[in-house]
């Protein structure tokens, strides 16, 4: 389970935003990440994201083993793009430079190097981004300052929990697992198919059930309390929006415009090198 | 239909949501189509969608896909996100037929939830995801369409075996209280 990434308290600049701006800012930078082509302003948002990823003084250890499964899945997904569609970068491009032929109809080109290494660039801005937001906020401050800027707090709460449960979860299952294992339960590769499909059958249902249990007594407990009584309720851990939360506001919109504006100068949202 | 939208309801979503993070990382891997696997979590979805119906199950396809790519895989693939609310709100829709909680899972909800969750799943993944692909990442149409197909195949089939059983099951735990009839 040491996989996952988690929220880590630490004093910096970053921390101490609101959980919203940097909700926002996530959700802007990878809606600019995810529609523009254009290399320069993917490389200039991979550099700033990098500059900022230092600034919040996160370790390579918090991040390091999630790091390197991503590296994994993007090589494994860059050589499937090539081998279903060697004309990609060909068809967007409009031009066709060879750089040295394979076999059958899978010739390297250049164009097909270049859109690849787009897309490889797309990912790259991203995962900063993710990293940043997951393990520089507070799950319950984050909650809190949703209800602030006007999202009702069930909504809130629900995403509280969700945050809340997501180790107590993983607890039992990696308990109802050892148990069933055992009792002679296989669960790795030697087993075949169906055998594992039934055995995982085996884990997935007392962690449901017993997760099924809790969403009763949760909600049971919450109504005793009198959750959703009133149209308003308080916070603990609410955080007012400050200065730096303002100015990260006005940064980011900014730049999400300029960044449209770059990609689409040309009417096409890929940058064109090879004309 | 009414959509009553109370604490159980935002718990569900809440603990549901943790459970589909929890299960993102247990999968069967389906061969050499990247990115796809017979993944348990979908299974979940669906279960859940057919118990607390369309609000739940789209909110916890969404914010649980979201989440627990960004947590395993540090990344979000927006496209694939929210083809997975949809197949979560199409299943939920149906959830009064399936009266899993009243105890009323028997042969013919069986076969319907099995009907709705290849439509579900067929507008999810053969048509929504490929589709944001292309738009969204234009990424070559022969590649997405293949992980579309694999991830339809095996989420129908892990739906179709795991999700009915989970349904089954819970559908005679929690049963128990349509034994009692009003009297007049």
């Amino acid at each position: 389970m040491s996989r996952v990434l988690s929220y880590e308290e630490k004093d910096t600049w970053i921390h101490r935003l609101s959980g919203v701006t940097k909700l926002i800012f996530f959700l802007l930078w990878s809606i600019t990440s995810m529609i523009s082509y254009d290399t320069r302003v993917l490389l200039v948002m991979l550099v700033l994201s990098l500059i900022i990823f230092a600034m919040s003084k996160t370790k390579w250890k918090q991040v390091g083993t999630v790091f390197k499964f991503i590296m994994l899945f993007l090589c494994i997904n860059l050589i499937a793009i090539f081998f279903f569609s060697p004309g990609q970068g060909t068809k967007i491009y409009g031009t066709e430079t060879p750089l040295w032929h394979l076999f059958g109809r899978y010739t390297m080109t250049k164009e097909q190097l270049f859109y690849e290494f787009n897309v490889m660039l797309k990912y790259l801005t991203v995962i900063p981004a993710v990293f940043m937001f997951i393990v520089t906020t507070n799950p319950s401050e984050f909650a809190a300052s949703m209800n602030k800027v006007g999202i009702h707090y069930n909504v809130g709460y629900a995403m509280a929990i969700a945050l809340r449960y997501i180790p107590d979860v993983q607890d039992d299952f990696s308990k109802i697992k050892h148990a069933q294992e055992a009792r002679g339960i296989e669960m790795s590769k030697k087993a075949p198919f169906m055998n594992r499909i039934k055995s995982m059958a085996s884990i997935i249902f007392p962690l449901v059930f017993s997760s099924m249990d809790r969403i009763d007594v949760v909600s049971n407990a919450m109504e005793l309390r009198g959750f959703g009584k009133h149209k308003k309720r308080t916070w603990y851990s609410a955080r007012p929006f400050k200065r730096n939360d303002y100015l990260t506001l006005i940064v980011i919109v900014l730049f999400t415009i300029a960044a449209f504006a770059i990609t689409f100068r040309d009417g096409s949202r890929f940058y064109n090198p090879f004309i | 239909m009414k959509s009553k939208f109370g604490i159980k309801e935002v718990v569900a979503i809440g603990i549901g949501t943790a459970l589909f993070v929890a299960l993102t990382e247990v999968q069967i891997p389906l061969g050499f189509i990247p990115n796809t696997a017979l993944q348990p979590r979908a299974a979940l979805m669906a279960f859940l969608a057919a118990v607390f119906g369309p609000v739940v199950g789209g909110i916890v396809g969404l914010l649980g896909h979201a989440l627990g790519d960004a947590l395993f895989y540090g990344s979000v693939w927006w496209s694939w996100v929210f083809p997975e609310a949809v197949a979560g709100i199409i299943i939920g829709l149906f959830a009064k037929k399936f009266a899993i909680k009243e105890g009323g899972f028997a042969v013919k909800e069986i076969v319907l939830f099995n009907i709705v969750q290849v439509i579900a799943n067929a507008a999810a993944w053969i048509v929504a995801a490929p589709l944001l692909d292309i738009v969204i990442y234009a990424e070559p149409a022969g590649k997405v369409f293949a992980q579309g197909a694999w991830a339809f195949l095996g989420n129908i089939i892990i739906i179709g075996i795991l999700g009915t059983l989970i349904a089954v099951g819970y559908s005679k735990i929690g049963g128990k209280s349509s034994s009692l009839s009003k009297e007049d």
